[in-house]
Order: structure tokens, then C-alpha cells, then sequence
């Protein structure tokens, strides 16, 4: 939301601009009776009403060009807006690094705005130079690090022009600060999944570097997540990593009772049952009882989830004793 | 039984964890959650003598909505390109709260729409403004929400389905309009115009399944864009516009499904829209809708009727009426704290309505006094089913004028 002009005691109104006086205003159209009117300002209203006539003119010229800069000042969520300004650019021969700069300003003061983070980019794109991308979306990102323009900008930008090169290092720092950092977790994955590749070395070190972080903390649904992410590309599945099996089991012994953890061994389960590999940790019988301790327990929320969940494994289980009991017959 | 209140003593001891280790994420949920620690108590204590309690203030709500369909202050001026989402946004509020405005006015609107008609096909965000996804879909809501026969032959479908060609990328995309971003909103947006309208073609649509998939992670949601992280209003987009395209087999369901449950707040009982991140009322919707359409997925997979939705009904109605209530001037919030206004009002209530009727079979489940009841929406559309059911038949009765060149 922009100040309204009222305050603004230097503020000369488009109609009292002489070089303007050959345009007339274009007020907004509203129809014979009120529907969503907004109560604007007078320096909203009569700066818009200008950028209406010139859109209606199609003037292409430089206090056009300037008028958008008002226009979108006073709501730089203005599509249009910001799609004839383009236009002008293009038709001016505008210099655009000055652009870059302006639309710079523009993202500091709106972060969190879809037009002017597109605007940024096409500009990226004309000239063919992400130079200042990184720091620019480390800048906003510094200021929130959740930002998803910033980091799909980001992401954009590394994924365009290659500039995965220190990124796992910026990553890294985000993680370090606050491990709950989802959108660092993210970043994370999208450099390996697009840059480092998943070579075997490369999910057993994201393995190793999220355990040491659940380790840190228990309760930290990011580095979970992250954890299955990685492991969707470990050729033995979820359940065939001895080190994470045994870590999960290790934290289980020690009485850990993180959602997030039953989760995972049930996740185990799951995978063991449908590949026929069930042992005796990892088997419906277990999945039951933990999706019963989390319905009743330790993830009451989601009860009738995990009670979903238990009636599935409990066919399971009736399948696993149907099969053992045939085996018993065989036999004799 | 799992659809019943929590009492405070519950709530109260699901607070966060830090494990010792305080970060920015835990500070800022430990802060949320005291606050709403204190709503609660509060609350626990009034409903002590008014066994009604809670209550939810209709008639305010619904004078608020009536006024902002006709004007609305200053701090407004940010939605300035957003004027057909504010016309759906109170319509559709206006019509869960079963109080639609009276045929002169819903004629006025339909006038005011079509200023918004762009020649080039679809709706600005305004009378002049280029053609946008999101400012149409938002207009065919409205349209379909009034429904009146004014309101279906206002709109032009046959520009309107040459201006879907023209966000169209080949890769089965959608930018928002055209020189805009795209993301999974455009894709969103276009699928559902085009299916109420009787504007779809396999063509139109050639890949976009493809494309939506290729925007579910490893968490298991949807994010806007490939690559990006999941979020609970692109996951309702990717997954209701598969849904739409009838290709929900393309996607990971119970991956989506455990993270959507995920999504519920311990304590809070609303949504939150990412891992880690805060409650807002507006994912009352955003996530509470993709639950239904979960169910529906389930039930057609694995042939056996899921009546039910599965996140936690009576803990979201909690949140929306407690903590996200703005009294005694009426309207919806994100957050003990924030400023009401018409967005978070129109999917707060929305997503109320989802945690009444769930999957929409058996009986609703009603916190508070039974008034407190909403009507039901199409969790694909987020407009009330028969009126999306009377758009959509009304359009393919009437096919429109050009046939798609394709």
C-alpha cells in the first residue's frame, strides 16, 4: 500500500502540468452504478487517469514512460502497468541497466509482489546478464529467507545462466542459521537434483549431512522430509539404507517419540511390504502399532489420518498371517 | 468421535519443542502459539456461560461483504488491478453465508464485469486492464455465482477462448497474461475457466497435466513453479486442475496426502502453508479443499467409498471461528494480530465450510451452534455445486458462437 499524494506537498497533479496539456484524462470507467469502487486518493485518481489516456493513445514517449513510474509507485501490483512500461522500453530503445537499478528500488520496497520480480527478470533475459541476481535475491532473502519470489527468482536465474557454483555454500549458511529453514532444505535439493546429480556418493553425503542434522533436532519436519527426498534416489529404496534404518532404530531405542521419525519407520514399512521384504522391525504388524501410538499419542492431530493409515496395514497384516499360516501347512 | 472439540487442557499441551535450539522459524511459532494459547483460554472461559459458544457473527460478516461490494477504503488501492477477485471473493462469501445481494445489484455487477471484459478476450483486473488468468477465473466465478442469464451471455467465449491460446505456452504452461509470469496459478485458472465455460479442448490442455506434475517435490506438495517448494496454495492448484483434467494418476496421491496432513497445525488447528512456516486462515482452503478431492482420488483408486476427509474438521473450525474472527467489525483473518480483509474473509469461510461438510456424504459436522452452518462449495471451483453445475450445463447448451480453430 503506497502513501497517499494528499501529504505530499511537492506533488504537481498531471492536470496541472503544462507539458501534459494536450492529453485529456481518461477517468475509470465505472458503469451507471457503484460496484467495488475503491476510495482513492486524488493523486491516485488523477495519475491514472492520465495513464488511462495514454494507454487508450498508445503513446510511446519518455514522460510516458515516466508516468508509469507514478502509476506503479502508487500500486505496483498493476499488471498493466507494468506490461506497457515493457513496451515502452522496447519501443524508446531505453537504456536498460538504468532499468535494472530502478526495478531494484522497486523490489526493495515490494519483496513480495509477483510483477516486479517478472519485471526484473525479463529484464535479465533482454540483456542476457544474471551478474547481480545472486546478490540481489541474497539481499531479500537476508531480509526473509522464506521469500518465494526472491528464491524463484533465484532458482530461475541459477537454472538459466549456471550459477550453481557457490550455491551449496549459500545454502549451507541459510541451514546453519535456522535449521527449520524448508525453503534452504529446498534449495538444497534443487542443486542436486539439477547441478551435483544423484550419484551414489552424492545421496550418501546428503544423507549423512541431514542425519547429523535430525540428530541436532528430532522434531525438524524439514531435514524428514529431506531425508525421504534424498532417499527416492537411493537404488535400495527407503528401506534398504543400513545406516539410516539403524539410525531411525537407534533413535527409537532411545525412547525418541518424533512424529516425524514413526513416520519415517512406517514409510519403511510401507516399502517393505510392498517389495515382500518384511523382516522383523519393518512389517505390518509394526506399522499398526505405530500408526495406533500416533493416532492415540504422539500425533493426535492427525488421527483420523493415521487411523486411515492403520486400517490399510491391518489388511496387510492379516495377509502377512494368512501367508505365514500357508506356509505352516506346506509344512506339514 | 475423532470430530470432536478439543479442550484447552489438549491444545495446551501441544505446544512447540525447541529442543534447546532456538531459531528464527521455532521463535516466531512460539510467539504464534502463545498468543493463540491465550485466545483459547479466554475463549474457554466465556464459553463457560454461553454454551452456544463459538459463535459465528453472520450478520456482520454479511453487512461488511454488502458495503465492500460497493465501495471500499483507501488501503484498497493495492487491489486496484484486483477488482474482479474482490466482486468473487465477496460473492462467493456472501453465498456461503447464505445472504446473496438482491437481483438489482447482482445485475449491477454483471454490468461492472463486463466493463471488465477485455476486446482482446477474458477480464482485466479492472475496466481498461489487460486480460489476466487470475482476474478471469476470478469473473467466471462470479458470473457462475450469480447465475442469472444476464450474467452467462455477458460473457464472450469465443474471445475468451482465444485469449487462453494466446497465455498458452507450448510445453502446456500458462502465463498469467500476456509478456507475464508463469506458474501453476496460470494453469489453475485456465483449466477451471475453461471447463465451466465449455471453452476446453484437448488441445487447449495438450501436456498441461504433464507440465503440473513436473511441480510436485519431494515433500509431496505442488510449488509454482518446477523446482520451487511446495506450498499449500499451488498444491491446490496442481492437484484440482489434475482433478479437472481427469489425470490424477500422473501424480503421487499419498505423498501429497502426507503432506497435506501435515500441514495442520498441532496446536493452532489451522493450516500452515509450508513445512515450517506459520498458521494462516486463508490455508483453511488452499489445503483444507484439496482434502475432498483426495478422498475423491481414493475412493476411485482403491474402488471403496472414503466418506470422509482426513485432517482434523473440528480443530480447523476452532482456529477460523476463534482466532480469525475480526469483531465486532466483522470479517476474516490471517493471524491473531492482522487486519481483516476480503481475501482472507472469502477463503477463511470457504475453508470453514470444507470442515463442516467434509467430502460432502453423510452429515456435517458443526462446531459451535448449529447455525453456524455454511453452505457447500465444489472444492474444484471454490463456487457452491449446483451453481457451478448450473454454469457448466448452461454453457453446454449454449456452445459458443466460433468453434476453437484447433
Amino acid at each position: 500500500m503506497s502513501d497517499s499524494g494528499d501529504s505530499d506537498v511537492a506533488w504537481t497533479y498531471y492536470k496541472d502540468r503544462p507539458e501534459w496539456n494536450d492529453v485529456t484524462p481518461v477517468p475509470e470507467d465505472e458503469g451507471p452504478n457503484l460496484v467495488v469502487v475503491i476510495a482513492h486518493s486524488e493523486k491516485f485518481v488523477d495519475v491514472y487517469d492520465y495513464f488511462r489516456a495514454v494507454l487508450q493513445n498508445n503513446e510511446k514517449s519518455e514522460r510516458a514512460l515516466h508516468l508509469t513510474k507514478d502509476a506503479v509507485e502508487l500500486n505496483p501490483a498493476n499488471y498493466t502497468v507494468w506490461q506497457y512500461r515493457r513496451d515502452l522500453l522496447k519501443a524508446l530503445g531505453t537504456d536498460l541497466r538504468s532499468e535494472l537499478d530502478y526495478v531494484e528500488l522497486v523490489i526493495k520496497n515490494s519483496p513480495k509482489n509477483y510483477q516486479v520480480w517478472h519485471h526484473r527478470r525479463v529484464l535479465v533475459e533482454w540483456l542476457q546478464d544474471p551478474s547481480q541476481e545472486l546478490e540481489l535475491t541474497g539481499d531479500a532473502l537476508m531480509q526473509d529467507p522464506k521469500n518465494y519470489h526472491a528464491w524463484q527468482h533465484r532458482q530461475w536465474a541459477i537454472k538459466t545462466f549456471g550459477l550453481y557454483e557457490k550455491e551449496m555454500d549459500f545454502v549451507d549458511n541459510l541451514i546453519t542459521d535456522d535449521v527449520r529453514n524448508n525453503s534452504a532444505w529446498n534449495q538444497r535439493y534443487f542443486i542436486v537434483n539439477n547441478h551435483l546429480g544423484w550419484s551414489d556418493l552424492n545421496v550418501q553425503r546428503e544423507i549423512c549431512y541431514t542425519l547429523e542434522k535430525i540428530k541436532f533436532i528430532k522434531n525438524n519436519e524439514s531435514a524428514w522430509n529431506y531425508l525421504k527426498g534424498v532417499l527416492i534416489h537411493d537404488k535400495r529404496g527407503l528401506s534398504g539404507n543400513a545406516v539410516v534404518t539403524s539410525f531411525c532404530e537407534e533413535l527409537y531405542k532411545n525412547k525418541c517419540r518424533s512424529p516425524y521419525l514413526l513416520a519415517f519407520i512406517i514409510d519403511i514399512c510401507d516399502e517393505a511390504i510392498k517389495k515382500g521384504e518384511t523382516n522383523c522391525l519393518h512389517n505390518a504388524t509394526r506399522a499398526v502399532e505405530l500408526c495406533q501410538a500416533l493416532a492415540t499419542k504422539y500425533d493426535k492431530i492427525r488421527s483420523k489420518y493415521w487411523n486411515y493409515m492403520c486400517e490399510k496395514f491391518k489388511k496387510a497384516q492379516q495377509e502377512e498371517e494368512n501367508n505365514k499360516e500357508k506356509a505352516a501347512n506346506m509344512d506339514e | 468421535m475423532e470430530n470432536r472439540i478439543r479442550c484447552y487442557e489438549e491444545i495446551s499441551s501441544e505446544t512447540f519443542d525447541t529442543e534447546n535450539v532456538v531459531t528464527d522459524s521455532s521463535s516466531d511459532q512460539v510467539d504464534v502459539e502463545a498468543v493463540i494459547l491465550k485466545i483459547f483460554k479466554q475463549f474457554e472461559k466465556s464459553a463457560e456461560i454461553e454454551p452456544e459458544f463459538p459463535v459465528i457473527r453472520k450478520r456482520v460478516h454479511c453487512q461488511l461483504l454488502k458495503d465492500y461490494l460497493r465501495t471500499l477504503p483507501q488501503k484498497y488501492e493495492c487491489l486496484d488491478a484486483s477488482r474482479t477477485w474482490i466482486v468473487y471473493w465477496v460473492l462467493h462469501s456472501l453465498s456461503l453465508l447464505n445472504d446473496m445481494p438482491d437481483a438489482e445489484t447482482l445485475s449491477d455487477v454483471v454490468k461492472f464485469l463486463t466493463l471488465c471484459q477485455h476486446d482482446d478476450g477474458g477480464y482485466g483486473g479492472g475496466p481498461g486492464q489487460y486480460p489476466h488468468l487470475g482476474t478471469t477465473y476470478a469473473a467466471v466465478n462470479a458470473l457462475s455465482i450469480i447465475g442469472t442469464e444476464e450474467a452467462y451471455n455477458s460473457l464472450d467465449r469465443s474471445s475468451l477462448q482465444k485469449f487462453l491460446w494466446t497465455v498458452r505456452d507450448v510445453d502446456g504452461s500458462f502465463a498469467l497474461h500476456k509478456g507475464g509470469e508463469q506458474d501453476i496459478r496460470g494453469a489453475y485458472c485456465a483449466v477451471s475457466i475453461a471447463k465451466i465455460t465449455n471453452t476446453y479442448t484437448d488441445a487447449l490442455f495438450d501436456k498441461t497435466a504433464e507440465w503440473i506434475v513436473s511441480c510436485q517435490t519431494y515433500e509431496g506438495g505442488f510449488a509454482g513453479c518446477p523446482g520451487m517448494e511446495a506450498h499449500g496454495g499451488y498444491a491446490f492448484c496442481g492437484i484440482a486442475s489434475l482433478a479437472l483434467l481427469n489425470k490424477t494418476h500422473l501424480c503421487d496421491v499419498d505423498a501429497l496426502l502426507r503432506w497435506c496432513v501435515n500441514r495442520q497445525m498441532r496446536l493452532e488447528g489451522g493450516f500452515q502453508g509450508r513445512t515450517n512456516k506459520l498458521v494462516d486462515g486463508c490455508y483453511s482452503f488452499w489445503l483444507g479443499a484439496a482434502f475432498p478431492i483426495i478422498s475423491a482420488i481414493l475412493s476411485q483408486e482403491n474402488k471403496e467409498l472414503l466418506e470422509t476427509v482426513l485432517f482434523n474438521q473440528g480443530a480447523l473450525q476452532e482456529y477460523v471461528i476463534i482466532c480469525c474472527q475480526a469483531l465486532p467489525g466483522g470479517g476474516f483473518i490471517d493471524k491473531p494480530g492482522k487486519h481483516r480483509d476480503v481475501y482472507h474473509t472469502c477463503y477463511a469461510l470457504s475453508g470453514l465450510s470444507v470442515a463442516q461438510h467434509g467430502t460432502g456424504a453423510g452429515d456435517p459436522f458443526i462446531v459451535g451452534r448449529p447455525s453456524n452452518e455454511l453452505n457447500r462449495i465444489h472444492p474444484l471451483y471454490n463456487v457452491a455445486p449446483h451453481l457451478a453445475y448450473n454454469a457448466v450445463h448452461y454453457f453446454i447448451r449454449h456452445p459458443p458462437p466460433v468453434k476453437d480453430k484447433n
